[in-house]
This record gives structure tokens, C-alpha cells and sequence, in this order.
């Protein structure tokens, strides 16, 4: 084990202004930008919900054309998990995994920078085409899914820009999670043995190896996409030998784990919470690890479930089908776990433990339907349908957004010295626990009913739901500005929170001041 | 309908429901569930899925229950204090084991019923489903009965934004099709889909089938109805712009209803076919092709020729529109591959093609000469 | 793990990250205005693109300068030093991911859907529909013959002298760190001038056999599946190997400035992985698309 103390050029350097945030080596602060980076994406990619829940309001069209309408759920979609979500959960991993582990910083913090000034770009690169030539409201933009199914993108005339769109996001992706994986193997305080460490940095280490094996193939995949449009190769078409399913078969093994780098950071920070709101250890912890691992591990080899109908041999869909259920066993062991935590804990309910509550009933109802959607034979009349739309939202929305908003409010009084206004939150919780319910369960009875997804327009027997599930997402919508609004009266001002935040809190980071100092950990802790 | 009264027919709407809610019978107009549907297929598939359903249920009720209640019982402010248990390896294995028992029990029927959906042998009828932006082609191999089917005019202007037209008032909205499929009841029909151009999905409910359309392969698989009607179904895979707009409408009628519509079909094309090799007049030619194209290309260039450039170009003032005839006649039989501009050398016969070439070359401000059916033969 | 002695260097900020951005948005983003704007007439406006790269060339003379005064300071300490282990390991197998989805694709054709469009498996329609008369093989460029007739390139000519080439490359440049390790520099730094010299042979062979592949043997980029799988997996080779041998030529030339000790040289044992990747690579090269 490694003693961590730290050098610095120039010691208790604290730069400001502007090169502050575009120069900076500080995990804190590229923790913080990658915060309000996905924080900005996630109103971005909301106000287009927004738009796809206006349009659906009603049967017939009134608000948008159906181009632009299918724009705007693909990057509604790409928007959300690559630039809300997982830079979210980067952001939480370069605040809290060196505070958590005893280290000084992240292991390269150089590189740490150029992971996040990456992201910008990409997204402006993936958002031009948007406002290019043309008419705006035609839809000039990606239109073809977040999933970019060949041959459809392929006919998208300005497809190289969202090409490399996503290689520069799978570059900032694999650079954030070396950076990881050295820090927590490399830097961990003396005593920190891997079985001490925080759930939260367990989970992101093994997040971590998932993005660095995925995001490759998914640069391969666009790769190939990139060089059969405009350098006439045949990778995705039948005549030339190749076949378009090719193309789901690598983006699948890339998207399906793609889904656990975005939940298990999640179950990291459920894992942190739940305890300290039930004043009692997590239970498993050792489980928790093992069940993490296993995820990930059969996240590598269940990817076709989202080509059940594309006509693979039947033994290839058996096989889907049977590994795709198995994952229902190691999540099933947490959920117990955290159930089996507050089993006759202490527990008190402040906002981050409402947020970590409804995480674990709204999640499990998303894995129930995900369980559903694994049986093949059912999946054919579930496919492609929003009862699939409505298992993501609860996995995603419910799921690792959820889990992303307790952590916010959980170590906001740590990152600002500030605690927040517990009212205020507790309406946040509230309104949008109740909303994102109207606004994505009904949305079960409209797949079912035979609603297919990503269409601008429905037959009328749709329309009750339709209509009630966007009332239910404007609510939601609106509530989540009550959520920057919080935000932003913490950071301004507030009760000064004290260094532990929370009476039975465990770890690390609660044993620095509130604020945490600009550099923490300069001579590393000693653990027992 | 105004938009508040719209509104408030929707709350009472909602209302009503919430209050109904309890007797199964009001839930069906509002389908909160997956269809049963007519064949033996669909009618499993609904089984496992209630069973799936049911098991996440009572397993959720479970969960859920414990939660509850540690949220309930124990709670601080109701002077819980925290036991400090952390571990105990006897219930982690049979918290592992009995989902893994739940899991087999759930994959033994799902393996049966999977079996027979991809077993498409000793079928009575073979239909040919091919995908187009935005249309079904359907061909039935052993009738030689070929044609195409899109959404029925009515819904197509209804669709329109802003169109003025309530979609209430529409019959089927969405759903209907200017020429549905004809199939017998009680056969085990083979689909055979494949497509045109991108990624297309046949999927019709009640027959429990939905099947990937993929150009280049062609996917098996078969349904047998089992009672006669009208069955409704969607393309379900995202195909561009007009994805939502390509329902699909199956028929399913009793033996003799089935050979009378394959014959009348069959002769029907005979006579177009003899139709379409004479020379017209501008004006019939113009006419028709305001029917061709609205039926056919409005879809991409718009009722205006204007187009949703640089996606779709427009045709009024378009160089290929109003330069060489033989460009113009090129691009509309042959398409343009790696663009959504297909090739309509199948689709239409050659009055048609000439026709919707003419009105494109002398509408919207091009006039630029006609086109005779002769001229399209030629071209082919 | 290591014992650190001394203290763990953190840089102060820099705006080289900064400065690489911004040169691969352009870069990128020039590429595909280019692309986008693709017309038979040729590519369209490359500025963008070519000011990228040399904005992406000045920010690695500037960023790797900055790393190299810092460990000739000898601010890194072993602690760093296993940090920088870890990232090039992890760097590396990323890059055997990327590899891996192309390698997939060449898989996939030749066990699936060549085999599917011939009629196996399920697809007995397909092919009786769609490709009456295609029996599926391989090589092939489809059932639509994209591309033309064409030849393919046999294993025991230049890809073979090319397999021994890239060995004795692995070999020459392990013999050179032995020399490193030693502090003969005399073998250090004929070792990887011998190196350098086959990784550049290499190259040239591949662009003879590129030339003779698109002049003689009608064999190229749009010959269907085969010409696909063929030039993606070889060209992305060999942009390996062109990465590969420039960074040995650097660090040649650090040799010969003397920068690396007998303990302390971690760039030149990175650029050697990273070489050995590239030659592991050829193997599965040499025998999937070349061979078998
Ligand atoms: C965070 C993201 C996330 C997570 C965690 C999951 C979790 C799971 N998902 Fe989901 N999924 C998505 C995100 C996610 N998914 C997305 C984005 C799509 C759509 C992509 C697109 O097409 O756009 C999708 C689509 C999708 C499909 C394809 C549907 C289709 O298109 O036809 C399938 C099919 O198998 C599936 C299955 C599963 C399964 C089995 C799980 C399991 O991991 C769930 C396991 C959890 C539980 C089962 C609950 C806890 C268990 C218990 C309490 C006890 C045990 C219970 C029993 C034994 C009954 N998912
Ligand atoms: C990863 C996370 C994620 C998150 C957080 C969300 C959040 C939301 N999603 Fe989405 N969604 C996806 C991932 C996500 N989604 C994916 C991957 C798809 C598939 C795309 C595809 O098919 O290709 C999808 C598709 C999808 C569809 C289906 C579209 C279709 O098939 O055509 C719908 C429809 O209702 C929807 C709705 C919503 C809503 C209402 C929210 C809400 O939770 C959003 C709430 C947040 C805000 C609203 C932001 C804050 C408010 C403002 C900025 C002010 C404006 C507010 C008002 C005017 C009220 N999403
Ligand atoms: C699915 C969409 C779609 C449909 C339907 C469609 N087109 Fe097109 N059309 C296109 C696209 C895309 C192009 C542009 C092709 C290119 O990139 O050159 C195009 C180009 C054309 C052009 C050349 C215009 C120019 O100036 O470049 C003509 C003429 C044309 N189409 C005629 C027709 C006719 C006639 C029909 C109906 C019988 C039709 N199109 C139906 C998508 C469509
Ligand atoms: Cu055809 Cu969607
Ligand atoms: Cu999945």
C-alpha cells in the first residue's frame, strides 16, 4: 500500500477567474464542471422531452413535423445518457473517489482536464447539424434513434458530424475511466484494502473496466458506419456480403453494458446512503461487490435482447433469453441488501434518503419490467412498444437519475459548507416522485395496448394516456427547475454545515471541513 | 373542440376511469393489457406474460412489504434504535438461490412457446412482405397477387399538422389502409418479410407476430387465425420521417371469401396491364399523376414540390425536374441508392410512372414537357 | 503496489488539454465538413481539417515537452510511475477492444451472413428469394458482386516476410531494453534503430502490397465484405504501426539524448508494450485474414 502525500508546483495555488475552470488539475473542480455540464444537458435533454410529451399531448399534429419529431427522441435520448447521466456520474466520481480513498487527487489530473473539455465539443458537434442550413423546423439533426440503426442513419446526409460526435465522446469516456481505475488501484490511502473501500468507488472501478471494453467497439461500430458511407465498403449491406444486423449485434455489446455504466454508479451511491440513514452498516457488503462484478460480468453477454425480433437462429434467442434472466439474480441481491439495511435500523428521512427510498422501489419496478422484456417469446409483442419506453424511464429516470439527485443533495453540504433548504427539497422530492409516476407508468398500459415508440402521432385509443402521462412529464419537468433553483441557494448561501453533515455518516470525505479544502489529503490518512 | 373543452372531456375522461377502475369489464375499451388475440401463438404469449407479470407482483408485494414496514416500525422518531447486524451468509444464499428457482420455472414454458413461433413449416399460404418508406408491399408467391398498401387517404389528410381535420372523427385513425391483406381463417399463413430500403417491423397484435423487415434478408415466420376480422398492426421499427404512418390491416375471412378475392385480384391486374401501354393526353396524364404523386412521392417532396430540403429536395424548380427528360425518368424508375429516393420500377406501371413524371415537369411553375407510358417502357 | 518515496506529483494547470480539444474539434469537424460536402468531384473544404491537425501536432510537441522536462526533473516517483503503467495498460486494452469489433465484423461475415445469404440456417428464403444461384463462400464480395471480380492476396508472400519482420521487430526491441537495463547503450540504441528500420520495412511492404492489391488484383476497399474486412482490419493495422514506429523514433532520439536510466525509463518500456500489442495484433492478422 502506497502512501499518498502530495507536491505541488506551487503549493496552495489557488487560481481563479476563467482559467480557473479551463486550465484546472483539481478533481474538485473538474468534479464540479462536469456537474453543471450535465446539469445543462439534462434541462437540454428535458426541454426535448418536453417537446415529444407536448406533440403526444394529443392525438393528431399540432406542435412539431414528424422529422423533427423523431430528432428530437434521438437526442433526447443521446443527450440524456451521454451527456446527462454518465457525466454526471463522472462528475461524482472525481469529487468523492479521491476524498473517499485518502488521495490527494486523481492519478493524472492533466489528463483529468482533457476528459472534460472534450465533452463540450463532442456535444456541440452532435447538436450542430441541428441548426444547419435548411429550415430548423424540418429537422436537420440526427433523426434515426439513439440507437442509429444502418441502414436508416446511413441515408442521414450529415452523419460524419455525429460520427465523430461520438468518437470524441467514447475518447473522453475511456481517458475518465483510466484515470479511475489508476486512481483507486494506485492511490488508495494505506489501509484502504479493496475490501474497505466506499461501495460508490467499487462500483465506478468496475465501471470504469466496462467503459474502457465497450466504448472502443462503439467507436468500431461508427467506424464502420463512417467508412461504409463515404469509402464504399459493405460492412452493413446484404448485396456486398455484409448484413445490417451486423450493426445491432455491435452496438448492442456496447449498449447493453452501456446500461449498467449507467446504473451502477447508482447502486454505488444508494449503497452509501441507505446506511447512513439507517444508522446500521450496509448489509453484504462483500455480496454487494460480488453481485456488482457479476453484473457486469453477464452485461457482456446479453446483448441481443434488443434484437429478439431481427430473426437470429432460435437457439441464439434461447440462449439471449436465459442469460438475460439471470441478471435478475445478483440484482435481486442488492435490492435485498438495502431492504435488509433498514430492516430494523434507525431511520430517519431526510431528502437524500427519499431520493435513496424511491430509487429502490421505482428502480425494482423497472428491472420487474426488464425481467419481462427478457422472456423472449413475450418480448415479441413488447418490443419496440412503450411498455419498453416505460421500463427504461424507471431504470434510467427513476433509476440512475433518481440515485444521481440523492447524491447531489447528499454531499451538497460538503461541496459548498452549505446545507439546503430542507422544505424546499422535500417539495422537490415529492412533486416529482408522484409526477414521474403519472408520467411514466401509464406508459406501461399504452405498450401493452399496442402503442409502438418513437412516433410523432397515435391512433385515438391511445389518447387518455397519452395525454395523462404528459401532464404527469410537464410537472416533472417543472419541478426540476425547483431543483436548480435549490442548487443555486445552496451554493449561495445557507446553514453552515458541519464537517461530519449527517449524525451516523461514514467514510473519508465527512472527515474534512465543510466545504472540503480546495486540496485534500496532501499527507495521506491513515486507515485501521 | 376547443382546446379547454378538449381538455375537460379528457379529465372526465380520466376521472371515470379512476372510478371504474375496480370491475375488469370497464378496463377493456381503455386496453391496459396486452391482447389475448386470435391465434394460439398470441394467446401463450399472453400467458406467459400474466405469469411473468404475476410472479413480479407477488415477488414486488414481498420486497416491497418488507420496506414498508422497516419504514414504518423503523423509524427514529418512533425510538427505533439501530441493531448493528451486517452479515449473515445463510440468507444471502437463499436470497440467491430462490430468484434462480423463480427464473427456471419462468424459462421452461417461455422455451416451449418460443419453439413454436420459429417453427414456420407445412404453411398453406406464403406472403411476401416487403417494406418500403412508407408502404407495404405484399406478395402472395403461390397467387401471384402483388400490391402495395399504405395509410388510407382519410388518416393521410387528417395527419397533416394543423390540418383542421378532428382525428375523432377519422374512422380507425392511423389504422386504416387503402388496400388491406386477405388471408383465410384457420390456415397457417408464412410471412415472409424483408424490405427495400431501411429497417421496417410487421407487427400486427392479434396475430401475436411482429417480425424485423431487413433489407437484403429475408426473416420466416407464420400466424394461424383462428377467428375472422379485422386485425390492425403498425410498422414497429423506427423507418424515418414517416415511421408512425405505415399501419398494417389484415383480413382474415373464411375459405371462399379468400379464393373470390384472389381471383378478382388477379384479374384486376391483367387489365391494368392492358391498360397501361397506351399513348394519353396531356390532361388525362396530368390528372393521374396528381393521383401518383399524392399517393406516392408527396410523402418526401410535399404537396407543393417544395420539399423538406436539404433532407428531401424540392422538385419545383428542381434542375432534374425541369433539365433532360431522361435524367428525370432515370432517377424515378431507378432511385438513388444510399438515399431515401427509391426506385419505383415495381411499384408503378408505366402509365403511372409517365404520369407522375409529366405533372411533376408542369407543376408548381416547371413546365417542361410530357412523358408517354411508351417513353417510360424505353427507359426501364 | 509500491512504497512512494517522496510525494506524489500533481501538475499545476496546464491548458494543453485545452489546447488538444480544441485541435481535435477541428480536426473532426473539418473531416467531416469535408465529408459531408463530398461530391464525385472530391472531398470538400479541408482547411479546418488541416489546421486540426497541426494544432492537435503543436499540442503534443507542447504537452509531451512539459511530461518530459517533468521527468527529467525527477518529479515522478515510483508511485506516478505506476500510475503511468497502469494507464498505457489500460490504454492498450482499449485499443485490443477496438481491434476486437472489427475483428468481430470479419467473424460475423464469415461465419453468419455469407453463409445466411448462401441459405443457411434460417435463411433458406433469403436466398432463394432474393439470390437464386449465390452459393456462399469465402472471399467474396456478395451476392451483388460489388466491387467486381477479384483476387485476393496469398498468405506466404509479403504477409509472411511481413510476420517476420514484425517478430524480429518484438524481438530487436526486447533486446534493446535488455541493452537499456544493462546500461550498454551501445545495444540500446542499435536495438531500436533496428527496430525503427523493420517497423518502417513493414510499412513499405504494406504499401506495395496496398499498390499491387489495387492495380493487379481489382482487390479494394469497396470489394464487397471481403475488401471491407480486409482493408479495415490491415489499414487500421497499419496505422498501428505507423503510431507505433514514430513513437520508437522518439524515443530513439531520446535514447540518443541520453534521457532514459537503467530504472527509470517508462516511456520507452510503454512504446515497447505498445509494440508488442501491435505485432499480437499482425499474428491474429496474418492468420484470420490472411491464412485461414
Ligand atoms: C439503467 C439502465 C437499465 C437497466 C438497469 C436495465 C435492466 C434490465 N433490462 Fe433494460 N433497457 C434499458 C436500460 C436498462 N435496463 C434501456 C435504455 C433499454 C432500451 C434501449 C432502446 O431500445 O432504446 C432497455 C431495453 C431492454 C430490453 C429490450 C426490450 C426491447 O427493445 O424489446 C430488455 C430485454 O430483455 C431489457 C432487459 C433488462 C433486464 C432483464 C434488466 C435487469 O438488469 C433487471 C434486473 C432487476 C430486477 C429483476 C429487479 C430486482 C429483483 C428482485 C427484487 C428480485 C428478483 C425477482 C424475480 C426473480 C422476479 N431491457
Ligand atoms: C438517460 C436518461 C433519460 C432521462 C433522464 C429521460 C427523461 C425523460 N424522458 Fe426519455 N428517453 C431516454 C432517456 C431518458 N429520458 C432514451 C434513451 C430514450 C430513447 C430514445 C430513442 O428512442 O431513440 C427516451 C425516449 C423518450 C420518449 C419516447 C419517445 C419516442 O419513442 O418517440 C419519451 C416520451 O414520453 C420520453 C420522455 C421523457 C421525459 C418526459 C423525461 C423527463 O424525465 C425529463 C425531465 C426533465 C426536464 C423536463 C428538464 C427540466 C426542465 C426544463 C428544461 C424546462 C422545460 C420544462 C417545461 C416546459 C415544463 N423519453
Ligand atoms: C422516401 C422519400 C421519397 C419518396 C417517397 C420519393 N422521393 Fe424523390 N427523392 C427523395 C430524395 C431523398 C431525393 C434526393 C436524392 C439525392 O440525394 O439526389 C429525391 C430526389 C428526387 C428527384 C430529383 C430531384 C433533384 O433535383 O435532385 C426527383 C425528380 C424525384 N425525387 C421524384 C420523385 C417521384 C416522382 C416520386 C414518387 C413517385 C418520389 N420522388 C418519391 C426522396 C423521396
Ligand atoms: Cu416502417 Cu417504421
Ligand atoms: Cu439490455
Amino acid at each position: 500500500m502506497s502512501t499518498a502525500t502530495a507536491t505541488h508546483d506551487q503549493h496552495d495555488h489557488h487560481p481563479t477567474g476563467i482559467t480557473r475552470w479551463l486550465f484546472t488539475t483539481n478533481h474538485k473542480d473538474i468534479g464540479t464542471l462536469y456537474l453543471w455540464f450535465s446539469f445543462i444537458m439534462l434541462l437540454t435533454g428535458g426541454a426535448m422531452a418536453m417537446v415529444i410529451r407536448a406533440e403526444l399531448l394529443y392525438p393528431g399534429m399540432q406542435v412539431v413535423d414528424p422529422n423533427f419529431f423523431n430528432m428530437m427522441t434521438t437526442m433526447h435520448g443521446l443527450i440524456m445518457v451521454f451527456g446527462a447521466i454518465m457525466p454526471a456520474t463522472v462528475g461524482l466520481a472525481n469529487w468523492l473517489i479521491p476524498m473517499m480513498i485518502g488521495a490527494p487527487d486523481m492519478a493524472l489530473p492533466r489528463m483529468n482536464n482533457w476528459s472534460f473539455w472534450i465533452l463540450p465539443f463532442a456535444a456541440l458537434m452532435l447538436v450542430a447539424p441541428m441548426f444547419m442550413g435548411g429550415n430548423f423546423s424540418s429537422g436537420q439533426g440526427p433523426a434515426f434513434g439513439w440507437t442509429f440503426y444502418q441502414p436508416l442513419s446511413g441515408q442521414y446526409d450529415k452523419l460524419a458530424f455525429f460520427i465523430f460526435a461520438v468518437h470524441l465522446l467514447g475518447l473522453s469516456s475511456i481517458m475518465g475511466s483510466i484515470n479511475i481505475i489508476a486512481t483507486i488501484l494506485n492511490m488508495r490511502a494505506p489501509g484502504m484494502t479493496l475490501m474497505k473501500m466506499p461501495l460508490f468507488v467499487w462500483t465506478w472501478l468496475i465501471t470504469a473496466f466496462l467503459l474502457i471494453a465497450v466504448m472502443p467497439v462503439l467507436a468500431g461500430a461508427v467506424t464502420m458506419m463512417l467508412t461504409d458511407k463515404y469509402f464504399g465498403t459493405s460492412f452493413f449491406h446484404a448485396a456486398g456480403g455484409g448484413d445490417p444486423v451486423l450493426f445491432q449485434h455491435v452496438f448492442w455489446f456496447f449498449g447493453h453494458p452501456e446500461v449498467y455504466i449507467m446504473i451502477l454508479p447508482a447502486f454505488g451511491i444508494v449503497s452509501q446512503i441507505i446506511p447512513t440513514f439507517s444508522r446500521k452498516p450496509l448489509f453484504g457488503y462483500a455480496s454487494m461487490v460480488y453481485a456488482t462484478a457479476a453484473i457486469a460480468f453477464l452485461s457482456f453477454i446479453v446483448w441481443a435482447h434488443h434484437m429478439f425480433t431481427v430473426g437470429m437462429p432460435v437457439a441464439g434467442e434461447l440462449y439471449f433469453m436465459y442469460a438475460t434472466v439471470m441478471i435478475a439474480v445478483p440484482t435481486a441481491v442488492k435490492v435485498f441488501n438495502w431492504t435488509a439495511t433498514m430492516w430494523k435500523g434507525s431511520l430517519t428521512f431526510e431528502t437524500p434518503m427519499l431520493w435513496a427510498v424511491a430509487f429502490v422501489f421505482l428502480f425494482t419496478i423497472g428491472g420487474f419490467t426488464g425481467l419481462m422484456l427478457g422472456v423472449a417469446p413475450a418480448d415479441f409483442q413488447y418490443h419496440d412498444t412503450y411498455f419498453v419506453v416505460a421500463h427504461f424511464h424507471y431504470v434510467l429516470v427513476t433509476g440512475a437519475l433518481f440515485a444521481i439527485i440523492a447524491a447531489v443533495y447528499y454531499w451538497l453540504p460538503k461541496w459548498t459548507g452549505h446545507m439546503y433548504d430542507e422544505k424546499l427539497a422535500k417539495i422537490h422530492f415529492w412533486v416529482s416522485a408522484i409526477s414521474v409516476n403519472v408520467l411514466f407508468f401509464p406508459q406501461h398500459f399504452l405498450g401493452l395496448a399496442g402503442m409502438p415508440r418513437r412516433i410523432p402521432d397515435y391512433a385515438v385509443q391511445f389518447a387518455d394516456w397519452n395525454f395523462v402521462s404528459s401532464i404527469g412529464g410537464f410537472v416533472f419537468g417543472l419541478s426540476q427547475i425547483l431543483f436548480l433553483f435549490i442548487v443555486i441557494k445552496t451554493i449561495r448561501g445557507g446553514a453552515k454545515a458541519t464537517d461530519r453533515v449527517w449524525d451516523s455518516a461514514d467514510g473519508l470525505e465527512w472527515t474534512v471541513p465543510s466545504p472540503a479544502p480546495y486540496h485534500t489529503f496532501e499527507t495521506a490518512p491513515e486507515i485501521k | 373542440m376547443s382546446a379547454i373543452q378538449t381538455i375537460n372531456k379528457k379529465l372526465v375522461g380520466f376521472f371515470c376511469l379512476a372510478l371504474l377502475a375496480g370491475p375488469t369489464s370497464a378496463w377493456a375499451d381503455y386496453a391496459l393489457n396486452m391482447t389475448k388475440g386470435v391465434t394460439k401463438i398470441s394467446e401463450e404469449v399472453y400467458d406467459l406474460h400474466m405469469l411473468v407479470l404475476i410472479i413480479c407482483t407477488v415477488v414486488g408485494i414481498g420486497v416491497f412489504g418488507v420496506i414498508i414496514y422497516s419504514l414504518i416500525n423503523h423509524r427514529k422518531s418512533k425510538g427505533a434504535v439501530a441493531a448493528q447486524f451486517h452479515e449473515s451468509t445463510t440468507v444471502e444464499v437463499i436470497w440467491t438461490t430462490i430468484p434462480l428457482v423463480i427464473l427456471i420455472l419462468i424459462a421452461i414454458p417461455a422455451t416451449g412457446t418460443l419453439l413454436k413461433i420459429e417453427d414456420s413449416s407445412d404453411a398453406d399460404v406464403t406472403i411476401k412482405v416487403t417494406g418500403w418508406q412508407w408502404k407495404w408491399q405484399y406478395d402472395y408467391l403461390d397467387e401471384n397477387v402483388s400490391f402495395f398498401s399504405s395509410l388510407s387517404e382519410a388518416s393521410n389528410k387528417a395527419r397533416q399538422r394543423d390540418s383542421g381535420i378532428n382525428v375523432y372523427d377519422v374512422k380507425h385513425y392511423l389504422l386504416s389502409v387503402n388496400e388491406p391483406i386477405v388471408v383465410p381463417v384457420n390456415k397457417k399463413v408464412r410471412i415472409l418479410t424483408t424490405s427495400n430500403d431501411v429497417i421496417h417491423a410487421w407487427w400486427v397484435p392479434a396475430l401475436g407476430l411482429k417480425r424485423d423487415a431487413i433489407p437484403g434478408y429475408i426473416n420466416e415466420s407464420w400466424f394461424k387465425a383462428e377467428k375472422t376480422g379485422t386485425y390492425r398492426g403498425q410498422c414497429a421499427e423506427l423507418c424515418g420521417k414517416d415511421h408512425g404512418f405505415m399501419p398494417i390491416v389484415v383480413e382474415v375471412v373464411d375459405q371462399d371469401k379468400y379464393k373470390q378475392w384472389v381471383v378478382a385480384k388477379q384479374e384486376q391486374a391483367i387489365a391494368e396491364a392492358a391498360a397501361s401501354g397506351k399513348a394519353m393526353s396531356k390532361s388525362e396524364l396530368m390528372a393521374r399523376g396528381e393521383k401518383v404523386y399524392k399517393g406516392n412521392c408527396m410523402a418526401c417532396h410535399q404537396d407543393k414540390g417544395q420539399g423538406l430540403p436539404p433532407m428531401f429536395p424540392a422538385l419545383a424548380g428542381s434542375k432534374i425536374a425541369t433539365g433532360p427528360v431522361k435524367a428525370h425518368m432515370d432517377i424515378v424508375i431507378h432511385g438513388k441508392p444510399g438515399t431515401a429516393m427509391q426506385a419505383f420500377a415495381q411499384q408503378l406501371n408505366d402509365a403511372d410512372l409517365a404520369a407522375v413524371i409529366t405533372y411533376e415537369r408542369n407543376s408548381w411553375g416547371n413546365s417542361a414537357g410530357m412523358v408517354q407510358p411508351s417513353d417510360v417502357k424505353a427507359a426501364r | 503496489m509500491v512504497q512512494a518515496q517522496g510525494s506524489y506529483y500533481l501538475p499545476k494547470p496546464s491548458y494543453w488539454p485545452l489546447v488538444g480539444s480544441i485541435g481535435l474539434f477541428l480536426t473532426l469537424g473539418g473531416f467531416a465538413y469535408a465529408l459531408v460536402n463530398k461530391t464525385d468531384a472530391g472531398m470538400g473544404n479541408m482547411t479546418a481539417m488541416y489546421v486540426g491537425m497541426a494544432v492537435i501536432v503543436f499540442m503534443l510537441f507542447g504537452w509531451f515537452g512539459t511530461v518530459i522536462r517533468e521527468s527529467q526533473a525527477g518529479k515522478f516517483n515510483d508511485q506516478v510511475d505506476v500510475t503511468f503503467r497502469m494507464a498505457m495498460a489500460w490504454f492498450i486494452f482499449s485499443e485490443v477492444m477496438f481491434f476486437a469489433a472489427f475483428f468481430g465484423a470479419l467473424f460475423y461475415a464469415r461465419q453468419l451472413s455469407v453463409p445466411w445469404l448462401g441459405g443457411a440456417g434460417n435463411n433458406a428464403m433469403t436466398n432463394e428469394l432474393l439470390y437464386p444461384g449465390y452459393t456462399a463462400a469465402w472471399p467474396t464480395n456478395g451476392p451483388g458482386e460489388v466491387g467486381g471480380k477479384f483476387e485476393t492476396i496469398g498468405a506466404w508472400g509479403i504477409p509472411f516476410y511481413n510476420t517476420l519482420i514484425l517478430l524480429s521487430s518484438g524481438v530487436t526491441v526486447t533486446w534493446a531494453h535488455w541493452g537499456l537495463k544493462k546500461g550498454n547503450r551501445a545495444q540500446l540504441i542499435l536495438g531500436l534503430l533496428a527496430t525503427v528500420v523493420l517497423g518502417f520495412t513493414f510499412l513499405g511492404f504494406q504499401a506495395h502490397e496496398y499498390f499491387e492489391a489495387y492495380t493487379h488484383y481489382n482487390l479494394k476497399l469497396t470489394s464487397g465484405i471481403y475488401g471491407s474486412t480486409f482493408f479495415m482490419l490491415t489499414g487500421f493495422h497499419g496505422l498501428h504501426v505507423t503510431l507505433g514506429a514514430t513513437m520508437l523514433t522518439v524515443i530513439l532520439i531520446r535514447c540518443i539524448k541520453g534521457h532514459f536510466t537503467a530504472k527509470h525509463h517508462f516511456a520507452f518500456e510503454a512504446v515497447a508494450w505498445y509494440w508488442h500489442f501491435v505485432d499480437v495484433v499482425w499474428l491474429g492478422l496474418f492468420i484470420f485474414v490472411y491464412w485461414l
